[in-house]
């Protein structure tokens, strides 16, 4: 029933649609959600015209409701991209959707000057434009957030595995400092890069870091706890170094028992324990070579 | 009926496990190795488990069991060649073996064993000093 009516959008966009890509334009301009930082005008006119002739077709034989209907593809395909592009440039979400809903008022003020003197068509046709704009709008929002949601799973993992080195630092002792916070998912990949790593080197001690740790609550200790033991079940000592005065604090009041695991202060600590630990001692050499070992 | 070999090395028993555990494969291994230890002599013990993939409590608290038996009988047991996911798993399920040493490989778990006896017999010689300065590891 919409779609016999609703080709007059259709046609005011055929006949108007330079005047009205020129509103638009202006309307998306004047809005204080425009980032004229992130788009010149000359793009985002392109944008707009390549949106208000998408929408024409679409539109061309009536107004379907149904989004997922094939005439909508297209459109919906072109805003899928502007919308992703916008997420990724840092728009904010009301910026997004001010694109599409900044459109009914030119829309709109064709429409009133088209058929001024039918208020019942009028009114059906202002309805039929809310109503599909609405749903663009929302799409674009929707599209922009899980966008958003891409960008941030990625970073969550480029984070797990950038921040996550074991380091070999003799023969025999890898050191694996370990930044930021400490949950149940990160400690598995901590625990297994470390496990292989200690195969792979056939080390005897682990030197764990915790200098980075903001935070050492139980259940980061119970991590830490079972990533030790886990190390020794394998044969290799682990050594926790790095621990800060206010850590101690927390871990003593928290009631926390690390007494079965070798803890120190710092990592040159830590290094020369294991160092004595794989049977090894630094010697200071002849004063005229300056370097020690 | 399948059954996991136990060889002699010099001083040592060596077990290695290369097929898959069932319950009833461990407790064989646990009559045939207490039996071979007294037969033997054997001051200690090596167990292979680095083509075991699969551990699970039963085989954890067997292992346990099979070094507690041969303390008892005056031998020293080392686990050898634990995988990572292996160690994980038992972590997980909360089983810590603490009464059993382990080594990351054949070799350094022999090295583990024949320092353990050094200490054991430097210990037994002076009695006398009952100093307990010597690490436990």
């Amino acid at each position: 029933m919409a779609k016999e009516q609703a080709s007059i959008i259709a046609d005011i966009l055929k006949k108007q649609e330079t005047e009205i890509l020129n509103r638009w334009v202006k309307e998306q301009l004047q809005s204080v959600t425009l980032r004229s930082d992130l788009m010149n005008e000359s793009e985002l006119r392109q944008q707009s015209s390549e949106f208000l002739s998408l929408f024409r077709e679409a539109t061309s034989r009536g107004v379907n409701y149904d989004l997922n209907a094939p005439e909508w593809s297209r459109v919906m395909e072109m805003l899928n991209s502007a919308s992703r592009s916008r997420a990724l440039q840092g728009y904010s979400p009301s910026e997004t959707a001010t694109f599409i809903f900044s459109l009914k008022q030119p829309l709109f003020n064709s429409l009133t000057e088209t058929i001024k003197e039918n208020t019942g068509a009028l009114s059906r046709e202002i309805w039929n434009v809310t109503v599909i704009l609405d749903k663009l709008g929302l799409y674009t929002i929707d599209v922009y957030i899980k966008s958003r949601e891409e960008i941030i799973l990625r970073q969550q993992r480029e984070m797990i595995e950038l921040s996550t080195p074991v380091v070999q630092l003799w023969n025999g002792i890898l050191a694996l400092p370990l930044i930021g916070t400490l949950d149940s998912e990160r400690t598995q990949v901590v625990m297994e890069s470390l496990l292989t790593r200690i195969v792979e080197t056939g080390s005897y001690v682990a030197i764990i870091d915790i200098t980075g740790v903001p935070t050492v609550d139980t259940l980061v200790a119970q991590h830490l706890l079972k990533t030790v033991a886990a190390a020794k079940l394998m044969g290799a000592e682990c050594i926790i170094s790095g621990i800060r005065p206010q850590i101690a604090q927390t871990i003593v009041h928290l009631g926390v028992n690390l007494a079965d695991v070798i803890t120190k202060a710092t990592m040159a600590e830590a290094l020369k324990t294991a160092l004595v630990m794989n049977g090894l001692h630094i010697v200071k050499s002849q004063p005229i070579a300056k370097k020690e070992k | 009926m399948e059954r996991i070999p136990i060889l002699k090395m010099g001083k040592f028993l060596l077990v290695t496990i290369q097929i898959d555990m069932h319950d009833r494969l461990a407790l064989s291994l646990q009559d045939d190795l207490t039996e071979m230890i007294v037969k033997t002599q054997a001051k200690g013990v090596l167990i292979d488990i680095s083509s075991l993939e699969i551990v699970d409590s039963f085989i954890g608290r067997m292992l346990n069991n099979i070094a507690s038996m041969s303390k008892v009988l005056d031998a020293l047991t080392v686990v050898v060649g634990m995988r990572p996911a292996v160690a994980i798993t038992m972590v997980e399920l909360g089983l810590d073996m603490k009464g059993v040493k382990t080594a990351l490989d054949m070799d350094r778990g022999i090295e583990l064993l024949e320092s353990m006896m050094d200490q054991e017999d430097s210990e037994s010689a002076q009695e006398p000093e009952s100093d307990n300065d010597s690490t436990k590891e």
